[in-house]
């Protein structure tokens, strides 16, 4: 109810809802399925989960991957080039500055997309609508 | 008085039937064709990771390895991202060249020493956290994410296979994660052997080397290494302490 009042008064006062919560930079790939508030909250039990079952078991076949995190959410800075986790700009430290929860993956794991995913041959949009066309043509 | 063992209860920590419910689901292709028309394709559930069945290992011919030759080593540095700091008592240890010398015969011999993979690893025994582990198909790792940097592991092993990251690091390999504060090791190049490939260093070995290095599953008597070792001679660095590593020498 607090929190409610403190979000009315604020809007009152000229606050929009946009000012309240960290710009977090979009995903580069519409790959992942799950719902961005689902990931916001759980991201590091999925990530936890599937890390356990690949670095135990061997399984590469896994959902969540901080790999796939870094490769998608990649940041370029004003050279153009991909900022590390030093930069404010790094995709992780948008939210947790905002939390201030701090980030220990990067002291092991690294910051930077291991391939540069525009290069890397994935389907364009004109490719898709052309595959798209073709597919709905055999029907 | 008999002490209690520690890091007796074996806890999975991935519980696996959600495991192979996700994997069911992830094997399943959907393409929507148009609104309303989609077509559901179902593969067969691959068995992944790694197979119980299957113990990797390493034989090197002693003989066909020339001191003259790093390429094993270098191999191993780029694949990983280490780098040698100048200071060998803080130097990686992921792969290093021996040079023997038998003074009695003047035999010269050299060969590449790293994480034996032990049957029995002591790393294992005397971790207090379990982040030393070997994984089902025999390749033991250091899991760092529980690794506290006691440097217990790297006072149990007999190989001196193991050392300690002291300073921070930046631009670590994504398939090899590496950091301040914890114990590293030769890991078989995990990340490549999980794809079906070979370790960087029987590549390079291979390719730019003198061809002593040879990786297969030890425990399929059709591989190449199996029937190596059942015609001709090997040995195993310190025998005597029964650890049965997978990396194993000929011409020793």
């Amino acid at each position: 109810m607090r929190i409610l009042v403190l979000i009315a008064i604020l809007l009152a006062g000229g606050v929009s809802a946009q000012d309240l919560f960290p710009t977090v930079p979009q995903a580069r790939f519409d790959l992942s399925t799950p719902h961005p508030d689902d990931i916001r909250i759980n991201h590091i039990d999925y990530l936890r989960h599937d890390r356990d079952a690949t670095m135990r078991l061997g399984d590469r076949d896994i959902e969540f991957s901080l790999k796939d995190c870094v490769d998608c959410h990649a940041v370029r800075g004003p050279d153009a080039g991909f900022v590390t986790v030093e930069s404010e700009q790094h995709f992780c430290r948008a939210c947790h500055e905002y939390a201030a929860v701090q980030i220990d993956c990067f002291q092991c794991h690294n910051s930077l997309p291991e391939v540069d995913l525009d290069q890397a041959g994935l389907i364009s949009d004109d490719e898709m609508a052309a595959l798209s066309a073709y597919l709905e043509g055999l029907n | 008085m008999k002490l209690p063992m520690l890091n007796t209860k074996k806890v999975d920590p991935v519980d696996i039937g959600r495991r192979q419910f996700l994997r069911s689901g992830a094997a399943a292709v959907t393409v929507t064709l148009a609104p309303g028309v989609t077509i559901m394709a179902y593969g067969g559930a691959a068995a992944a990771g790694a197979n119980p069945a299957t113990r990797w290992g390493l034989l090197i011919d002693v003989n066909k390895c020339a001191s003259d030759c790093n390429a094993c080593v270098t191999a191993c540095s780029t694949e990983n991202g280490w780098e040698d700091t100048g200071n060998p008592e803080t130097d990686p240890q992921w792969i290093r060249k021996i040079d023997l010398h038998n003074p009695e015969t003047g035999l010269d011999q050299s060969l590449p020493m790293m994480c034996q993979h032990c049957e029995d690893p002591p790393c294992v025994d005397v971790c207090p956290t379990g982040a030393s582990f070997k994984r089902p198909d025999g390749i033991v790792l250091v899991d760092k994410h529980t690794c506290i940097g006691c440097r217990y592991c790297i006072m149990a092993c007999p190989y001196k296979a193991r050392s300690f990251v002291h300073a921070p690091l930046t631009g670590q390999k994504a398939h090899a994660p590496r950091g301040q504060g914890t114990v590293e090791s030769c890991t078989m190049c995990v990340h490549r052997v999980d794809e079906g490939g070979q370790p960087a260093c029987v590549e390079a070995c291979g390719t730019t080397g003198n061809g002593a290095m040879l990786f297969g599953n030890l425990n399929d008597p059709e591989s190449e290494i199996a029937q190596r070792l059942a015609t001709y001679a090997s040995s195993a660095v310190r025998a005597d302490l029964n650890l049965n590593p997978g990396v194993r020498y000929t011409n020793l």
